[in-house]
């Protein structure tokens, strides 16, 4: 673990300490440390409820972190340290900081009232106050990108959920991310339709995007991550390569957990 | 026309594509249905034909002579102009109070619920007679800073006459009911929605304005017409004020004078269809410019590839 989060480089992308989240009462998050590098891949399995997609959104601030501290890029996440005092950020600065965070949604949350191409400049021109004209053509490469140039006329509902979710994704690095976050991003799929964004997404590992993958897609993840997590009741039980991970597990609830998924 | 059919002949034809055979069914008929019809048509126009000619109170010749009448056709303006006056102020004003309502400010919807407390639990009847008394209650309208004597100030009866007076009691008594029609649009839309917009770095703001309240639109403005239609009656209600040049008090003022009151509560009825009848029309061309990107809509050329 690093100590100082100043000057290099050589801080992890994504490093998060002791991080703790509650519902309430109900714990979710019980103590993640996890740190991320730069171009890394990593892959998050776990049983459901166990706190994966809580993790995701504490990581781009759509929740509130309860304990521990979590930085993006050496930054603090959702909040602002001076001296030893610890300052909530505005709004203002907590979007600042999501900007550069893409997220990729199990149910795609495509705006249906927009057409493919309005979808995906929409960031872009409200909140980088980019022009219309520069955002579109960035847009039309990134639709190329995914193999959807043809649909940028068209509205999300008449698209398949596979052409969704790219659009999604092309949505999501249309910010220009320096992290991407994907939450089960093939489980609303049918099946012949998985393997068209776990393409795009392959491609995304290939050109160096440093993601966050909370999966179920074994395959994807022997063949893409860097590491593999997996996560128990709130915690990080077991992490290492994926063929280490899948192939000698070295906790009795990740071979439970396995035994049952593959 | 002529091409699509020519078109679908191989495929309604077994003979030729030699696909499966089609169904030749004879439609199912309807005896009930038809004879129902017929006999409403019948009683539809007896009950014209009585109207028309067996019944002296009506007084056609007087519905001809006041419907065109200049003094009721600029009451009936009038009553248009409440109504649309009354009606942008209470949609603006109640989207206003629904994003306060909604928002994560705890004072704002404080002061929104406050607020529809107040104007939603008394009636407008009231509501109108109290603005009808704000020239006696604050004879003075200034505008300064308190407990100095640096300011502006006009006297009340000079600078809101009764007819603004009636469109801002109106418009703050509706503002509470859309306010409520508002939010519950806001609530209607997909919480996934405002999570991908914060997510995409999007302030409050913006996803309220840029990504809810479009998609709300398809849920708000079917009951936003349904006040509309109930704002052009309520502003009968203005002689509470008293404005007395709205369609339905001139017609009744004008009644007074001939002793038949009949004829011209049909002129009004003409008109006060009339202006409803337009605003369905209205109300049709909206719905469908908000139902883009829902799936099955026609939504006209050009709109989707
Ligand atoms: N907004 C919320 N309020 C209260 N409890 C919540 C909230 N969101 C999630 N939880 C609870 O937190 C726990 C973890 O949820 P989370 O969605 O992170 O699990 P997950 O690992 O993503 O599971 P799945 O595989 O089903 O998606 C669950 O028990 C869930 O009920
Ligand atoms: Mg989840």
């Amino acid at each position: 673990m690093t100590d100082q989060l100043t000057g290099s480089s050589s801080f992890p992308m994504v490093l998060a300490e002791r991080v703790v989240k509650a519902y309430g009462s109900h714990v979710v998050l019980s103590d993640i440390s996890l740190s991320v590098d730069r171009g890394e891949v990593v892959c998050i399995i776990g049983p459901s409820g166990s706190g994966k997609s809580t993790f995701l959104r504490c990581i781009n601030h759509l929740e509130r972190l309860d304990g521990g501290r979590l930085t993006v890029d050496g930054e603090l996440i959702g909040y602002r340290q001076s001296g030893d005092k610890i300052y909530e950020l505005k709004p203002r600065e907590a979007a600042q900081q999501r900007k550069d965070i893409g997220m990729v949604f199990q149910r795609f949350n495509l705006f249906p009232h927009l057409t493919v191409l309005e979808n995906i400049i929409e960031a872009p021109t409200q909140v980088k106050r980019q022009s219309r004209a520069a955002a579109s053509t960035r847009a039309m490469q990134l639709l190329e990108r995914v193999g959807l140039a043809e649909k940028a006329k068209a509205y999300p509902a008449s698209l398949s959920g596979g052409q969704q979710q790219r659009v999604a994704i092309a949505r999501a690095l249309a910010m220009d991310p320096k992290l991407m976050l994907f939450d089960e991003p093939t489980s609303a799929l049918d099946p012949e339709l998985v393997g068209e964004v776990l393409d795009v997404m392959k491609q995304l590992a290939k050109d160096g995007m440093t993601m966050i993958v909370v999966t179920h897609e074994m395959g994807f993840a022997r063949e893409v991550a860097d590491s593999l997590v997996f996560m128990d009741g709130g915690v990080v039980v077991e992490r290492g390569t994926p063929s280490d991970v899948l192939g000698n597990p070295q906790h009795a609830r990740t071979r439970a957990f396995l035994s049952k998924v593959l | 026309m002529a091409t699509t059919r020519s078109a679908r002949v191989p495929e309604a034809d077994p003979g030729i594509s030699g696909g499966p055979e089609r169904i030749r069914a004879i439609p199912l008929r309807h005896p009930v249905r038809n004879a129902l019809a017929v006999l409403l048509v019948l009683l539809a126009a007896s009950f014209i034909w009585d109207a028309a000619f067996n019944r002296p109170a009506y007084d056609w010749l007087s519905v001809g002579k006041y419907v065109f009448d200049i003094r009721v056709s600029q009451a009936a303006l009038v009553t248009l102009e409440l109504t649309v006056l009354s009606m942008v102020g209470a949609i603006l004003l109640g989207s206003l109070l629904a994003v306060m309502r909604l928002s994560p400010n705890p004072v704002l919807r404080g002061i929104a619920w406050v607020y529809l407390w107040i104007f939603r639990g008394t009636p407008v009847y009231v509501q109108l007679v109290f603005w009808g008394l704000l020239a006696t209650i604050y004879r003075f309208i200034s505008v300064g800073i308190p407990f100095t004597d640096i300011g502006v100030s006009w006297t009340t009866q000079d600078t809101l006459s009764v007819f603004w007076l009636a469109v801002i009691g109106l418009a703050l008594n509706e503002a509470a009911y859309m306010a409520e029609i508002v939010r519950a649009g806001m609530l209607s839309v997909d919480p996934g929605q405002s999570e991908a917009s914060t997510a995409l770095g999007m302030s409050w703001a913006q996803t309220m304005r840029r990504i809810v309240i479009p998609q709300s639109m398809r849920v708000i403005i079917p009951p936003t017409g349904n006040e509309v239609i109930s704002m052009l009656k309520t502003t009968s209600l203005v002689t509470a004020v008293p404005l007395s040049t709205d369609l339905y008090t001139r017609t009744r003022d004008i009644s007074a004078e001939t002793f038949n009151p009949i004829p011209l509560l049909i002129v009004a009825s003409i008109w006060y269809l009339l202006f409803t009848s337009i605003l369905m029309i209205g109300q049709y061309f909206l719905e469908r410019r908000f139902a883009r990107g829902t799936r099955f809509v026609d939504v006209g050329p050009g709109a989707s590839s």
